[in-house]
């Protein structure tokens, strides 16, 4: 998502203090792959050398938030710990997870509009979705909202003016450069262009999401007898 | 093992299964919920010998009515001023009672504070979401929303304790001076609106919920319309919308968000906070993050000595 010519590393970090508990590192003001990469390395380094009073770290676009136990440490000690961390954290992110994710376009409610939009045939448009190279980018809004980057550029679209409401969990959705399996039944303002029978909140304790932040995520077309099979599997 | 049975007779909006929540998954989207005023429920949890965060009912000021068709168990309740009858006894809701087959509870809004939690000396057995039986309210999940007919089991119920009025101590009172770190956002407000911020008064207003708690106030304008990346959000943050109303996100926050935050409010004051009604005053109050530290140190070290002080003054 950098465009070319852009600076291949985004500038040093900003460490800010959040209340009480947290310190929020910022990687940059805009989103870029760039920015990103920096978050996950951050948060990779963070789960395999905790420092003393770690809580959690939330990944997000072009930050980390980072909760510490006030009991145990401060913001200044997490701040020295996150710094070393990024003096020592690995240049290369360790190839991702892959993950394969069943789709079906048949009674899609806004493909048609999507395809009016973009100029192309609804064909055209299931191929550039089923083309694109997604990446787990963050989980945000509710549970299980996993936020894929990656849609194609030729699918971009802004978000509709209003919400519909009641749409449905399962529904797969496009906006801006983004995609997301919805978990829960909503009111959104972005594009409802299929359905799939993949649960993000799979209900295994085991494994309880289907994607970590940073998974790759490719689409696959099924039909609706498919998508009734799995559905109901 | 002893048990006992409830059946809802009635439960308003927002009557819902809490516990101590399920902290450490902000990452996939998920906020800790459990209950708006956790102190409450860890007070009530105290006074009966369970965990702090055993897992009880939130009253709503829906209120909620509750009868007990088998067992006998001890309860109790703390948190806002609600007006409590337990079979025909008027009791306040700092209160530790017993229940017996046949009674009913009543529990109704009284003079202050808009959530109440009731303990269990017991086990609920309750719906359990990752872990933990705290209801997420946006998806349901968890213990659930409490609905007329529902019915409630409770397994190692225990009873014999005497009854007894809870004290309520001074931090468990509504909370009108909320104590924040400025940020992480508040560079996109002008030093006017930062000033404005501090310095005047805001209310509570009818839009709140277990999300949030809008508030009404002086219009807090960024410098301009902003796009800026979703980022994590806290409980506590102070997120001002673009028409400048500021809301201070509670116990099912959404985990990210594009507006700003111009603050973010002390995690212990969040408690006090949840109990004040709509249209009640609130101020702002910065401090620096190492004072913020020192001071949540210093609450924790207060609240667990009360706590630990609790059992023995209710003998």
């Amino acid at each position: 998502m950098t465009p070319p010519g852009a600076p291949p590393r985004p500038d040093a970090p900003v460490f800010r203090p959040v209340a009480d508990r947290a310190v929020l590192v910022e990687f940059g003001d805009t989103i870029s792959d760039a920015a990103h990469d920096q978050v996950l390395r951050l948060d990779r380094a963070l789960a395999a050398r905790p420092f003393a009073g770690f809580a959690e770290a939330v990944p997000a676009f072009v930050n980390l938030l980072v909760l510490f136990d006030p009991g145990q440490t401060d913001h200044a000690t997490t701040t020295a710990a996150l710094r070393a961390l990024l003096t020592t954290a690995p240049e290369t992110l360790a190839s991702p997870t892959r993950h394969q994710v069943p789709v079906c376009y048949e009674n899609a409610p806004d493909l048609a509009q999507v395809a009016a939009r973009c100029g192309l045939t609804q064909d055209a448009v299931i191929n550039a979705h089923l083309a694109g190279a997604y990446q787990v980018f963050l989980y945000g809004f509710a549970p299980g909202y996993a936020y894929l980057a990656g849609l194609p550029p030729a699918l971009r679209l802004d978000r509709k003016p209003a919400p519909v409401r009641g749409v449905a969990a399962g529904s797969v959705i496009i906006a801006g450069a983004q995609c997301l399996v919805t978990t829960l039944t909503m009111p959104t303002g972005w594009w409802r262009i299929g359905r799939s029978p993949s649960r993000i909140l799979t209900g295994d304790p085991a494994r309880p999401f289907l994607f970590d932040v940073g998974d790759a995520v490719q689409f696959r077309r099924i039909s609706a007898a498919e998508f009734d099979r799995l559905h109901h599997g | 093992m002893a048990e006992a049975l409830f059946r809802v007779a009635q439960a308003g909006p927002h009557v819902t299964l809490q516990d101590g929540g399920r902290p450490g998954l902000m990452r996939f989207g998920v906020p800790q919920s459990g209950p708006m005023d956790r102190k409450a429920l860890a007070v009530a949890n105290i006074a009966l010998g369970n965990a702090p965060g055993a897992a009880g009912i939130e009253v709503s000021p829906g209120g909620l009515v509750l009868d007990c068709l088998a067992g006998r168990v001890d309860l109790a309740l703390a948190g806002g001023g609600f007006v409590v009858d337990c079979a025909g006894r008027r009791l306040g809701s700092w209160q530790r009672f017993g229940i017996a087959a046949g009674d009913r509870l009543v529990i109704r809004p009284g003079p202050w504070g808009n959530w109440c939690c009731l303990a269990f000396a017991g086990d609920l057995a309750v719906p359990r979401w990752l872990g933990a039986a705290a209801t997420h309210a946006l998806s349901g999940l968890g213990g659930g929303r409490l609905v007329a007919g529902m019915e409630l089991a409770l397994t190692g119920a225990r009873h014999g304790l005497p009854p007894r009025a809870l004290p309520c101590p001074v931090w468990a009172r509504p909370r009108r001076l909320l104590q924040v770190v400025m940020g992480p956002q508040d560079r996109f407000f002008p030093p006017a609106v930062q000033a404005q911020f501090l310095s005047q008064a805001f209310a509570v207003s009818d839009s709140h919920d277990r999300m949030g708690v809008r508030l009404t106030g002086p219009a807090l304008r960024p410098e301009a319309a902003l796009s800026i990346p979703s980022e994590p959000i806290l409980r506590g943050s102070v997120q001002v919308s673009g028409d400048g109303v500021a809301a201070v996100l509670m116990a099912d926050h959404q985990t990210t968000g594009g507006y700003p935050k111009i603050a973010t409010v002390l995690s212990d004051d969040l408690d006090g906070f949840a109990q004040l009604r709509p249209r009640q005053s609130l101020r702002f109050a910065a401090i620096a993050p190492e004072a913020a530290v020192a001071l949540a140190r210093a609450r924790a070290v207060r609240v667990a000595d009360w706590l630990a002080r609790l059992p023995a003054r209710l003998d």
